[in-house]
């Protein structure tokens, strides 16, 4: 890993500003794959994420287009002093032009505010806050994969219409957790429900037994885990432990991602409930996608983070092209105008305030018996169509959107 | 404690003396390097350097010279930071201003730790610095103002004085040096004054200061008072140079980073602090892209500077010169 | 549905109970730190790192050997113990005659280098370990239902804590141990190893800690830094009973499992706190602890 960032290093400075497009930056268009690598969210972002963006690099061409396109990548290890100093140190000093993924939404609002302050280009894939398009929208930023309202309102609702309407909310404390707990709240309280109770816990916590003996007596209908990756399956693990589910209460996964139910097994998360906007197994090209990715990827299928960032990286790099520059505010900008197409989502918009707009789905997780094949897990419940998916765009308070 | 007589003999005995001219020698090198150093090197990195200077230097003169290890000195630079990072942001105060504040709040934190951990000596000082450290990380966990795992995002810089634009890099980092070097010096003075010489009286044979009519625990009391509001300068500056201020500052690994820094630098040595401190920021910044080796070389060097290497490198090098640095 | 003071019992009962769990953590960990304290007078900050290392080779127990649980009961503690052992003699010998912060200091970058090393290789989160079949399992207790494994951590940490206070204080090897302590020189003039009594001394500490990893790795899952933030409470515990007594180290350790679980109960945001201010407190009033003696 390091020698492949030296050698690139090595390979820009050696050829210079040469370059095929007059106006990018020291000819070299420098993208940053910046997320965790080593902690809770390695396995749904981390190395995949910069295969992802590397396979995007070489479908769209670009060494035949004859630009010179490189890619690094850092480990913010979820914290935002760390991730702040990588990306203040990646656009001062290592010229790099746009950072995509940053799951973990604390490190994404910092970098938010640094990508604006230095003109750069910012695309989140792996992070959830819906604040991201709202109070903290920037005109050098795109919310690309899914956001904590869509999650909401996909699995909010559709666990609260079919009788879950008492909730208890066990959260990671922190900006991801607070948003998504906030959006869910407002979903179950819209459709007649209550919430009884709620506990936060700190990021990366081990034992859950605590919290699970609150929820446990709330007597709420539905234990909602408002955090992800480590947490959600350590609190799965352990609310089969203390017979969460055999007592009667129903376990509400938030935010769930393929390789979360790959870690836990069928026969502990079969019956799971949640929203996604990607599945490999949806159509012919996205199974393709995945062919290709486990390949380079020790057999992983992608994540809709991983699907994300390729499609995130497919459109900045057809905006570049057209554009011929990659100022960040300009290509921004410009992605904002081109609708978009890559074989994963298919055709969707980027909205003023920031938002790519696609189709999410509700996925129910299979049964044992139901699978047919390795990475074989979810079952589609519901298509929400991509205008109904995400908030709409007056009710985000975002300073962009012209009222 | 033995540990800081070992590392200063030379100086115990020149005590009493003006600084000398190697020192006035070596206090312009650092100077001259420090001004020239922001052309060469990426000046963020130097600032990072210089605030965690600062912090070791107020570390080790609890260290150094009064022979207390706090393991808890965190917090003042980290609810210094805090306190600046809100008032700026949220107050709207001039950054000035702010990393007053952020002084001061530690300065009375300071006292409030200080006072009950005083009448305690050796291991079981350590060990209240801890608690009490470790309750105010709790604190800021939990504090709604401090954000928690997020922390305080987005602090501005504004304009110090009035007159300097601190979003101008270079600009902010002459007013850095500038603040380094008052603390620096405040210190020095410090040392080099009757206190110091009844600080140093008191970690060679506290009872016999005490016979000649000296309140043990006031000075270290004052002492550790001083050492934590220059740590919170160096915390309140740290807040406005990288406009965030977060809970890795008061966790209890960042007090463990400062004792590295002066025990590498070398205790109870006037620069080296300030050298321990360059040399850990730089080993950092040089291996964060191999991830986590930078705890196990950091954890390396605690060892070896323990078995072998006690004095440190400035200590070292006064030993080699036979001049107190 | 009863309630005393106001909580239902079916809350204030289960987080006691999970108090208790916690609590023999605290015990059995502390217990080890005591003993290296009380008999070698080293503060010995690995111990979190060594207790990491007890989960992490009954993780490899069972993947690259195939050995279970029970296995890893017997055989992580002594490997572990001999790595302690290796340690005291190549390192932590040459401190005695310093100031006790120096060998704080040395563990301490100990610690750190172990749990980067870990890290390094395993990343940060935790690597799955599975609770042993035969432990599988909870008991309906009414107000909660109560996993067996979880109660037979408390009981096995019980019989731990019991059988070498029972060692220490009443055999006549713990006698020769605490001699030792007392007064070196003499004691080695009776005849006694005394060095070879110190190293097997903190190697058996080290393997207290390294048990301890064992019996988490099912519960908090084996993970590089499990005990950084552990350390610190273990510490706060062993000041609270007494630097050097075993009985000390062990009945606090027990309670302050207790009274976090309480304070979880009653104002949960205090929960990590609450140690250290009794801490705070124990230190101003008794400074050598509940049941500790001034060395």
């Amino acid at each position: 890993m390091v020698k492949r960032m030296a050698i690139a290093l090595a390979t820009v400075l050696a050829f210079g500003p040469a370059a095929a497009l007059a106006q990018v930056s020291d000819g070299v268009i420098k993208i940053g794959v910046l997320n965790d690598q080593s902690s809770l969210y390695a396995d749904l972002a981390g190395q995949g994420s910069v295969v992802a963006a590397r396979m995007a690099v070489e479908d769209f061409g670009a060494e035949k287009k004859g630009m010179k396109v490189e890619i690094v990548s850092a480990d913010h290890q979820n914290k935002a002093d760390v991730g702040s100093a990588i990306a203040r140190q990646w656009y001062d000093v290592d010229k790099v032009d746009m950072i995509v993924d940053v799951p973990n939404s604390g490190v994404a609002l910092a970098v938010n505010q640094i990508t604006r302050d230095k003109g750069k280009a910012l695309l989140v894939s792996g992070a959830a806050t819906a604040d991201l398009t709202g109070k903290a929208c920037s005109p050098n930023t795109i919310h690309w994969t899914y956001d904590t309202w869509a999650l909401a309102n996909g699995t909010g609702n559709a666990i609260v219409k079919t009788g879950g309407d008492t909730w208890f909310f066990i959260t990671a404390d922190y900006a991801f957790g607070h948003a998504l707990e906030r959006d869910v709240e407002a979903v179950v309280i819209k459709n007649g429900g209550k919430v009884l109770g709620k506990v936060r816990h700190p990021l990366n916590t081990a034992d859950f037994s605590s919290f699970l003996l609150q929820a446990q007596a709330s007597k709420a209908k539905i234990v909602g885990l408002a955090n992800a990756g480590g947490d959600t399956t350590n609190s799965i693990k352990q609310a089969a432990e203390f017979g969460i589910v055999k007592g009667g209460q129903s376990l509400a996964g938030l935010l769930v991602f393929i390789t979360d139910v790959h870690g836990l097994g069928l026969p502990t998360a079969q019956g799971l409930i949640f929203t996604e906007t990607f599945y490999w197994d949806l159509n012919d090209k996205t199974r393709a996608f995945a062919k290709r990715f486990a390949e380079r990827d020790k057999g992983i299928h992608p994540t809709m983070i991983h699907a994300g960032v390729y499609s995130a990286v497919t459109h900045y790099l057809k905006a570049v092209e057209a554009l011929k520059s990659d100022d960040g505010t300009k290509v921004v900008a410009k992605m904002k105008e081109m609708p978009t197409d890559d074989p994963l989502f298919g055709k969707g918009t980027v909205r003023v305030d920031g938002r790519k707009i696609h189709p999410a789905y509700l996925v129910e997780v299979k049964k044992p018996a139901e699978s047919k094949a390795p990475w074989d897990y979810y079952k589609i419940r519901a298509t929400i169509p991509a205008e109904q998916a995400f908030r709409p765009l007056d009710q985000g308070e975002c300073p962009l959107v012209k009222k | 404690m033995t540990t800081a007589r070992e590392a200063a003999p030379a100086a115990a005995g020149e005590a009493l003396a003006a600084p000398g001219r190697h020192q006035v020698t070596a206090f312009a090198l650092m100077v001259a390097l420090l001004v020239a150093a922001p052309y060469f090197i990426y000046p963020l990195f130097l600032m990072k350097a210089l605030c965690f200077a600062l912090f070791a230097c107020a570390f080790n003169l609890l260290i150094g010279y009064v022979g207390l290890l706090s393991f808890g000195h965190a917090v003042f630079l980290g609810s210094a930071g805090y306190t600046s990072a809100y008032a700026a942001k949220t107050w709207g105060w001039p950054p000035e201003f702010a990393i007053l504040m952020g002084t001061a709040v530690a300065g009375a934190l300071g006292m409030v730790i200080g006072a009950l951990a005083i009448r305690s000596k050796g291991i079981y000082f350590a060990n209240i610095t801890l608690a009490l450290a470790q309750m105010v990380y709790f604190f800021c966990v939990q504090a709604k103002f401090t954000g928690g795992e997020d922390g305080i995002q987005s602090v501005p810089r504004g304009f110090f004085l009035g007159l300097f634009d601190l979003r101008n890099i270079m600009g902010m980092y002459f007013v850095v040096l500038a603040i380094f070097l008052a603390g620096f010096l405040l210190l020095y003075r410090t040392i080099h004054s009757p206190f110091g010489q009844v600080l140093k009286a008191i970690r060679e044979h506290e009872p016999r200061a005490t016979s000649l009519g000296y309140s043990a625990e006031r000075y270290k009391l004052v002492a550790f008072v001083l050492s934590a509001t220059l740590s919170g300068l160096a915390g309140g500056t740290k807040a406005i140079v990288f406009q965030l201020a977060s809970l890795t500052d008061v966790h209890w690994t960042m007090s463990g980073e400062v004792v590295l820094m002066t025990l590498l630098g070398g205790l109870g040595t006037v620069f080296g602090p300030v050298v321990g401190a360059f040399i850990v920021i730089s080993l950092e910044n040089y291996l964060a892209q191999l991830g986590a080796w930078v705890t196990v070389v950091q954890g390396a060097i605690f060892v070896i500077c323990v078995l072998t290497f006690r004095r440190g490198v400035v200590g070292e090098i006064a030993r080699l010169i036979n001049k107190p640095l | 549905m009863t309630t005393v003071f106001g909580i239902p019992t079916q809350a204030l009962f289960g987080q006691l109970l999970i108090g208790l769990i916690n609590g023999s953590f605290y015990a059995m960990l502390s217990l080890g730190l005591s003993v290296i304290f009380g008999l070698l007078n080293i503060i010995n900050f690995a111990h979190g790192a060594q207790y990491m290392m007890g989960a992490f080779v009954a993780y490899f127990l069972l993947q690259w050997v195939g050995l279970g649980y029970w296995w890893a009961l017997l055989v992580a503690p002594l490997v572990v113990g001999v790595v302690g052992v290796v340690l005291e003699r190549t390192m932590l010998k040459r401190l005695y005659a310093l100031d006790h912060l120096y060998g704080l200091l040395l563990t301490f970058g100990l610690a750190l280098v172990i749990q980067g090393l870990f890290r390094n290789e395993f990343g940060s989160s935790g690597l799955p370990y599975q609770i042993p079949p035969e432990l599988t399992g909870g008991r309906n207790l009414g107000f909660m239902v109560l996993p067996n494994y979880r109660a037979w951590v408390v009981i096995f940490s019980l019989g731990t804590c019991l059988g070498t206070w029972y060692v220490i204080e009443r055999t006549r090897l713990g006698a020769y141990l605490r001699a030792a302590t007392e007064n070196p020189s003499l004691v080695q003039a009776f005849g006694v190893n005394v060095p070879r009594m110190i190293t097997l001394t903190y190697g058996f500490g080290v393997a207290l800690a390294a048990l301890a990893g064992v019996l988490a790795a099912p519960i908090y899952q084996v993970n590089p830094l499990m005990g950084a933030d552990l350390i610190i409470v273990v510490f706060a515990v062993v000041v609270i009973g007494g630097m050097g007594s075993i009985l000390g180290s062990i009945v606090t350790g027990f309670a302050l499992g207790i009274v976090e679980g309480l304070t979880k109960v009653f104002y949960p945001e205090a929960s990590n706190t609450v140690i250290f201010v009794i801490m705070a407190l124990v230190l101003l009033v008794r400074p050598t602890g509940l049941f500790g003696r001034e060395k």
